[in-house]
């Protein structure tokens, strides 16, 4: 029962820490100068894809924990930060995508962090792809562990592949956080959202995990009832 | 009896099973014409626009079809229960998939070796003094591809949906390798100096060092149940 | 009685995969020079037992030890010192049986495999086509060919999935001229199949496998194939070819 509470709780302060967030970033931090009024997308934009980034890294981490310990606990873990990760990383591009129509006249721009971001959803999405394929769940989780490790291995690789292939072909147009010197209140504004997103990630993953272990649950009653 | 034996054992296996048939080598070969053929009509018979773009097209060619030979390599040893068969014998996982890797990886670069002479008379370039460069970039690339490629076609095997998977996890996988040979072609086909490759050289040999470690380590986890 | 410890021995061995039960406590011992049938109907976990004993999966639960040593631990030194015969026969069909043999030798790691593979050919009556591509082989003969891998070494335990499926005559012939001959040199040899008549005709002991549980289990002498077709019958449909 105390999952329950601990469930709650973190959803209540991942709503609060939002809501705060939120208002900073809406309210309290000056619009940019260049800008306007458009650029306060980034405090949704670029905590998603920090937070996302996390939430690989959780992947990865439980990955290896499963393939050498094979607790489902890790792998249910793994399972859900990966979902996560792929809608917080899919409303990071959204966002920067509504970002990049008014200040730059397109919905797509080549540019090297959203492209390496691009990349990193397309390769979770074909790991929560390949978990669905797979029948035999025991199967499915040493697949996917080995998926998500390599997946993570890859982001590095990936990240500086596509910054040089950026700076060689065209005049970087990176969606910086802002001008060059950032505002502190738009600093503040940028970490209350971090923080705030982290709290969801968390309150969703722990929602998640909860879902998933009653899953193995059940089925470990079916085994002993049947047996 | 050491894994190097063991595994070039395995290698030598799939590729006299391969040259026996002939199939998939073929396919690969055809395939890959093909779309290098197709490329013209795609860009309407713009010449200069093609050979602008003649690297990046070679290898999305080649890459396209790798996925033919990865998937044909693991289907043998569906076929019969030969997986079980090898994983029934006292050799380690890891001379299994050396093994597997090193077929793959010859037949990728004999289908290189036949596309390229093809793709210089197609799209008019002069490949020939180019050719030992060319080479040089060629095969990190094709490692790297080789690699992740024999890991994820094991994953994949024995899949409802396996001919779609296969690429959809392969190919953002292994984007680095495609932007860094494609460049390093560049490089080399126009004649820029060959410094400009060596960091797309570096890259790609750091993929190779990290997935084939990585691929070794984890295929033990992959096969055992 | 055993004098020696029995070759193959397990005590209360387990396995699940996923929620499905294959095994749910299977005790059984194998000495030395014996043949041991394991009947029982399709999923009955005749083939899962064998997949444990030859170390390919580890068990849920329970313990296996085969030619002294345990199967969950030292899975990888039983995989050298066991022959094992599968469902499929493992061949690769775009290479001829005298490239198959070499492969499989070079894999088993056995010395002078020259002279082994062409033994082996001999004694499975398939010198003529040691050339010929498997592709063209019929199923008796791919069947021979599956036994002549056997054949490369001389394993103490020998396990074999469904062996009379698919044989000809001269199939049967091989096979049952390797039985006697592996067992007149010490080999424990468990054998599984749905053919009654044919398992009870070579058996020195004889279990009975239904759902994952031993139903019976006892020495030739004790019982009769009506006998064991009543019980066969009782637990799932038995499958008798002439």
């Amino acid at each position: 029962m105390s999952g329950r509470r601990v469930e709650r709780a973190l959803g209540l302060l991942a709503a609060v820490g939002l809501a705060i967030g939120l208002c900073i970033g809406f309210l309290y931090a000056p619009p940019d100068a260049e800008q306007g009024e458009v650029q306060r997308i980034m405090y949704l934009h670029v905590p998603l894809i920090l937070v996302s980034y996390l939430a690989f890294f959780v992947v990865f981490v439980t990955s290896i924990l499963y393939l050498a310990r094979r607790r489902e606990r890790h792998d249910a873990i793994a399972h859900s930060s990966a979902e996560i990760g792929v809608l917080f990383t899919a409303l990071a591009i959204a966002a920067g995508s509504i970002w990049g129509r008014p200040t730059w006249g397109t919905w797509w721009t080549w540019d090297a962090r959203l492209t390496s971001t691009a990349i990193l959803l397309l390769i979770f999405v074909g790991y929560l792809m390949l978990r669905a394929l797979v029948d035999d769940p025991s199967r499915g989780a040493t697949v996917c562990a080995v998926l998500g490790i390599i997946g993570f291995l890859d982001i590095p690789i990936i990240h500086m592949s596509v910054v040089w292939w950026r700076t060689l072909h065209q005049p970087a147009s990176i969606l910086r956080p802002g001008p060059p010197t950032v505002a502190p209140q738009m600093q503040v504004a940028l970490y209350a959202n971090l923080a705030a997103f982290a709290l969801l990630y968390a309150y969703l993953l722990f929602k998640r995990v909860r879902l998933e272990q009653a899953r193995w649950e059940l089925s470990r009653l079916r085994m002993e009832v049947a047996g | 009896m050491t894994l190097a034996r063991r595994a070039l054992a395995i290698a030598r296996k799939d590729l006299l099973a391969e040259w026996r048939d002939r199939e998939s080598f073929t396919a690969m070969v055809f395939f890959a014409f093909l779309i290098l053929f197709l490329y013209s009509f795609a860009f309407g018979g713009d010449q200069a626009l093609i050979r602008a773009a003649s690297s990046g097209l070679l290898w999305l060619a080649l890459i396209f079809t790798s996925v033919l030979g990865l998937a044909r390599s693991v289907q043998w040893e569906l076929e019969n229960e030969c997986l079980d068969g090898l994983l029934l014998y006292p050799v380690q996982r890891e001379a299994i998939y050396l093994g597997k890797l090193l077929g793959n990886l010859a037949v990728l670069l004999l289908v290189e070796l036949v596309i390229f002479p093809l793709f210089a008379v197609l799209y008019n370039v002069d490949l020939w003094l180019q050719l030992p460069k060319l080479l040089l970039i060629a095969l990190p690339g094709t490692v790297g591809l080789a690699a992740v490629g024999t890991l994820l076609s094991c994953m994949t095997a024995g899949l409802r949906a396996r001919e779609a998977m296969l690429p959809f996890l392969l190919f953002p996988l292994t984007i680095p390798l495609i932007l860094a040979v494609v460049r390093g072609t560049e490089v080399v086909m126009r004649g820029e100096p060959f410094d400009l490759a060596v960091p797309w050289l570096k890259l790609m040999g750091a993929f190779d060092v990290v997935f084939v470690t990585a691929s070794l380590l984890m295929f033990e986890y992959l096969v055992e149940e | 009685m055993l004098e020696h410890a029995p070759v193959i021995d397990t005590r209360g061995l387990v396995k699940w995969y996923g929620t499905n039960p294959a095994l749910r406590g299977i005790d059984l011992c194998v000495a030395a020079g014996e043949i041991l049938v394991l009947f029982g109907p399709n999923g009955s976990g005749k083939t899962t037992l064998l997949k444990v004993l030859s170390g390919r999966i580890r068990p849920t639960g329970g313990t296996a030890r085969v030619a002294g040593h345990d199967v969950g631990a030292d899975g990888d030194r039983i995989r050298g010192l066991i022959g094992i015969l599968g469902h499929g026969h493992q061949l690769y069909e775009a290479l001829s049986a005298r490239e198959n043999l070499t492969f499989a030798a070079t894999m088993l790691g056995v010395d002078r495999p020259r002279d082994r593979v062409s033994t082996a050919l001999a004694r499975a009556g398939l010198e003529a086509v040691a050339q010929s591509r498997v592709r063209t082989f019929s199923s008796g003969m791919k069947r021979r060919l599956a036994l002549a891998k056997l054949m490369l070494r001389e394993p103490k335990v020998i396990l074999l999935d469904e062996p009379y499926a698919g044989l000809d005559l001269e199939a049967t012939k091989v096979l049952e001229e390797y039985l006697l001959a592996s067992k007149a040199a010490g080999a424990a040899a468990v054998l599984a199949t749905h053919n009654l008549t044919k398992g009870f005709a070579v058996a020195d002991r004889l279990a009975i496998l239904g759902h994952g549980r031993l139903v019976f289990e006892g020495r030739r002498e004790e019982t009769s194939v009506e006998a064991l077709r009543e019980l066969f019958a009782l637990h799932g449909e038995a499958q008798e070819t002439a």
